[in-house]
């Protein structure tokens, strides 16, 4: 026997079901104050999304003279320019200049007018320039596949499972989706086109916890015909909960190595799907599962079989 | 459980033969894969990590209609002019040309004549004599059509003349087009390039007007006041020339840079109809002033001292060398349709690639071995097997990835380590069946065929939502984002390969060849 096998020696048995209102009130919380950081705070959009120019350059002599740069390119009347020092040569600046009014041409002529401002002794290692009207479709795109991937996640479930399945992962996952949006709001932490990537991948993450535990609810529908709904969500949970912890044990680990080891690009990334993971874990077990609850997930099932068996029989 | 078919096991063998073919390039160094066939290629790395230039650009489709709306009002000029009819009003609007002939028999006598000067026009004729030539939706789709695939060819041969390595030039829907430059790293020259039309036309210098009369509103009619493209040294600011072009550029077929008393110039040599036409309109002309336009300006204009018979000439005008060698290029590589604009622009040097690329494979290697050692100390020997699967799970990827082309990008390098930490969840599923199975008191070989047979449904429900999310993403999602999708959809795939197939075989071997009382869980 393995050192897990000693440690998970029995089922447990924890009363998931019975602390549902305490679990939605901490999901209600979380939710209206996602909304009120969206309203008061909104998001920091990144480039992808608001438009405008990044530019990452390193000094190539030493550490950056970050307060002469600010000083350089806040006279270039370019509307906002931020700056800031990344690294741990300091020598990386992230220079970000907002979308300048006009058109594309408007954000060409601002680049140019940075290069020259900042002259040499600098390497550009990245320039992204967003037009105006790209961010707009980018942004509409974001919207749209975040919005269809939920739909399309709740009519999969629906499709394989009951109703009641397809409602409880819609629930679910708009849960997720929209606590990963108050993420964004709540940490002011860039977002951008990655982000959206993030979002779909934790939709898709916490999907697959819910629908292990779901599977686990329809096999014990068969099985235990007499235990109330209650007991039998419960049993499913349980049954599946070493599952879970090993799952998120590994998941985590690769994520963490990601956060720590992945650099400067993916570590907004790898920040968001940690967060998601937490997340997503938790509207599996406190949030698609009890909401089951409310449903009457046996009628429909055994008036099928009584049919069935009323037809068999002679 | 325990006896396979034969060619379940071929099978998996071969697949895992294969996926280390495939995957085998990736590990050599470039030189060497650079001297391999196509189909045995490591993965193609996104720009965001080899470095390099990534444009979209836009044609301007509403100057592609406008020309052509002003193309028909001079082609009805001319014919009306021809026809000696009396016409007022001519001109073009949002979507249309008009021109009004009051006189009835005029207008019956030239209608014929109007109707064939463009067959894609619908004409229109009011009974107060006004011609209306509107286009259907169709006709203008075409002709934007034919102009975005135009602009896509003259953008090829513009960026292949700078000899860029490898660069890529595709179509974005209607009026887009995508061009990727592996390891330009200061794509200013070539955006600056791109950005120019390169319509060169011979005007005549109109000398019956000055450029101060012009100025001041009286261009005679026929004529058009254009700027110099380089003002100063002696040179006027702006000329008066005729509309009517003398010999348009399209009849170039080749221009050089070259010397010209030491002052760079551009050499031209025209196509044989050009160069009958530069020689009559030079013959007739001589000593006037003709006018070398490019882009509505007027880069000189010498006198004309003498016939130029042999279909070649050189520009001169205040040339750098580097303009000299870009004008050049532009005249070789042909005129855009319409000008284009940069939309969107991502640039990535060769350093921060190379970065990216190290982080990620750091980050992928730390997760491995800790994902590696997680699944031993937990399941033991059957974490071991676990390992055996999820390593060729990620060779199968590597080799699916070079075989379909798909590129590897930084946030598909992530997609990679996420679907690490997500593959191993299929062998948790199947592990953790057998211990209920195993503890409910089922025999060995029974818990392992129902283990695996009750967590394949969960396992494909699971992993097919999963790739619902990420088939979105693709579908929506751009340039490197597209790059996860594919990662995480093509790991998801041989995950589910690896752990229902290669893991069953290697379990049901494992107990064939130990014989153990139970499973170690």
């Amino acid at each position: 026997m393995s050192f897990y096998g000693n440690f998970i020696a029995h089922t447990p048995k924890f009363d998931f079901v019975g602390k549902r209102i305490p679990a939605f009130i901490l999901t209600a919380a979380l939710i209206i104050g996602t909304f009120v950081s969206i309203a008061t705070k909104g998001f920091n959009f990144g480039i992808d999304f608001a438009g405008g120019i990044l530019i990452e350059v390193q000094a190539t002599d030493g550490p950056a003279n970050i307060a002469k740069m600010r000083d350089q390119l806040g006279n270039l009347s370019l509307g906002e320019v931020s700056l800031q020092q990344f690294g741990e040569s300091g020598r990386d600046v992230m220079v970000r200049v907002q979308k300048q009014d006009g058109d594309e041409k408007a954000q060409m002529a601002a680049l140019a007018k940075v290069k020259e401002t900042l002259g040499s002794g600098y390497d550009y290692r990245r320039v992204e320039i967003v037009g105006p009207k790209v961010g707009d479709e980018l942004k509409r795109d974001g919207v749209l596949a975040v919005a269809l991937s939920v739909l399309a996640i709740a009519a999969y479930v629906w499709f394989r499972f009951e109703w009641q399945f397809g409602v409880g992962a819609l629930i679910a996952t708009f849960h997720d989706v929209i606590l990963t949006f108050g993420f964004f709001s709540v940490t002011g932490m860039e977002f951008n086109l990655t982000s959206v990537a993030a979002i779909l991948t934790i939709a898709g993450y916490s999907i697959n916890d819910t629908v292990v535990i779901y599977d686990r609810v329809r096999e014990n529908l068969r099985k235990y015909k007499s235990l109330s709904i209650y007991e039998l969500l419960n049993l499913a949970v349980n049954e599946t909960l070493a599952r879970t912890f090993l799952t998120v044990a590994t998941v985590f680990l690769t994520v963490v190595s990601l956060l720590v080891l992945g650099g400067e690009v993916l570590h907004g990334f790898a920040a968001s799907l940690l967060w998601g993971l937490v997340v997503g874990t938790f509207s599996s077990m406190y949030v698609a599962l009890p909401v089951l609850i409310y449903f009457n997930l046996r009628v429909g099932k055994d008036r099928e079989e009584d049919e069935a068996a009323a037809q068999a029989a002679p | 459980m325990l006896q396979f078919p034969k060619w379940k096991i071929v099978m998996v063998l071969l697949v895992a033969l294969c996926g280390a073919i495939w995957a085998a390039p990736n590990l050599l160094p470039r030189e060497t894969t650079d001297r391999m066939p196509s189909w045995w290629q490591p993965v193609s790395l996104g720009l965001d990590l080899q470095g390099g230039s990534y444009l979209l650009l836009e044609v301007d489709t509403a100057y592609i209609k406008r020309e052509h709306l002003s193309g028909m009002v001079e082609a009805l000029r001319a014919t009306l002019r021809k026809e000696k009819v009396r016409y007022s009003e001519l001109g073009s609007s949002q979507d249309n040309v008009k021109v009004r002939i009051s006189d009835e028999a005029e207008r019956e006598r030239v209608r014929p004549e109007l109707r064939k000067i463009d067959p894609e026009a619908l004409m229109d004729v009011s009974s107060d004599g006004m011609f209306v030539f509107t286009y259907s939706e169709q006709a203008t789709a075409k002709r934007i059509n034919q102009a975005v695939e135009q602009s896509i060819g003259i953008v090829r041969r513009r960026v292949d003349e700078l000899g860029t390595r490898e660069p890529s030039i595709q179509r974005q829907g209607a009026d887009r087009i995508i061009v990727q430059l592996p390891g330009v790293k200061n794509p200013e020259h070539i955006k600056s390039l791109l950005g120019k039309t390169a319509k060169l036309t011979f005007h005549l210098v109109d000398d019956t007007a000055s450029p101060e009369d012009a100025a001041r509103g009286r261009i005679p009619p026929g004529s058009m006041l254009l700027p110099s493209a380089e003002s100063g040294r002696g040179q006027p600011i702006q000329y008066v020339v005729r509309k009517r072009v003398e010999v348009g550029g399209d009849l170039l077929t080749d221009s050089q840079a070259t010397f010209q008393n030491g002052q760079p110039v551009v050499s031209f040599r025209f196509s044989v109809a050009g160069g009958k036409r530069f020689g009559d309109t030079t013959s007739a002309n001589a000593g006037k002033m003709l006018a070398i336009v490019l882009d509505e300006k007027v880069i000189s204009a010498p006198r004309i001292n003498e016939p130029i018979l042999g279909g070649s000439g050189i520009i001169s005008g205040s040339f750098t060398v580097q303009d000299a060698n870009d004008l050049a290029l532009l005249l070789r590589a042909g005129a855009l349709p319409a000008p284009l604009q940069v939309l969107e622009e991502r640039t990535v040097g060769p350093d921060l690639g190379a970065d990216s690329i190290q982080a990620g494979a750091i980050a992928s290697g730390v997760g491995l071995i800790t994902v590696i050692v997680f699944m031993v100390l937990i399941y033991g020997t059957l974490g071991l097997l676990a390992n055996v699967a999820l390593v060729l799970n990620l060779v199968i990827l590597l080799a699916l990835m070079s075989v379909l082309g798909a590129t590897l990008t930084l946030p598909g390098i992530a997609g990679i380590v996420l679907t690490m930490g997500m593959a191993v969840d299929a062998n948790v599923l199947i592990y953790e069946r057998m211990r209920e199975e195993q503890k409910a008191g089922r025999g060995l070989i029974s818990t392992v065929q129902v283990a695996f047979e009750r967590a394949f449904g969960t396992i494909l429900d699971a992993n097919l939502t999963t790739l619902a999310a990420a088939a979105l993403l693709f579908q929506f999602g751009s340039g490197p984002v597209r790059g996860f999708a594919v990662t995480l959809s093509l790991g998801l795939l041989s995950s589910m390969f690896t752990a229902i197939m290669v893991t069953r075989l290697m379990v049901g071997t494992w107990i064939r060849v130990r014989r153990p009382k139970t499973l170690p869980l």
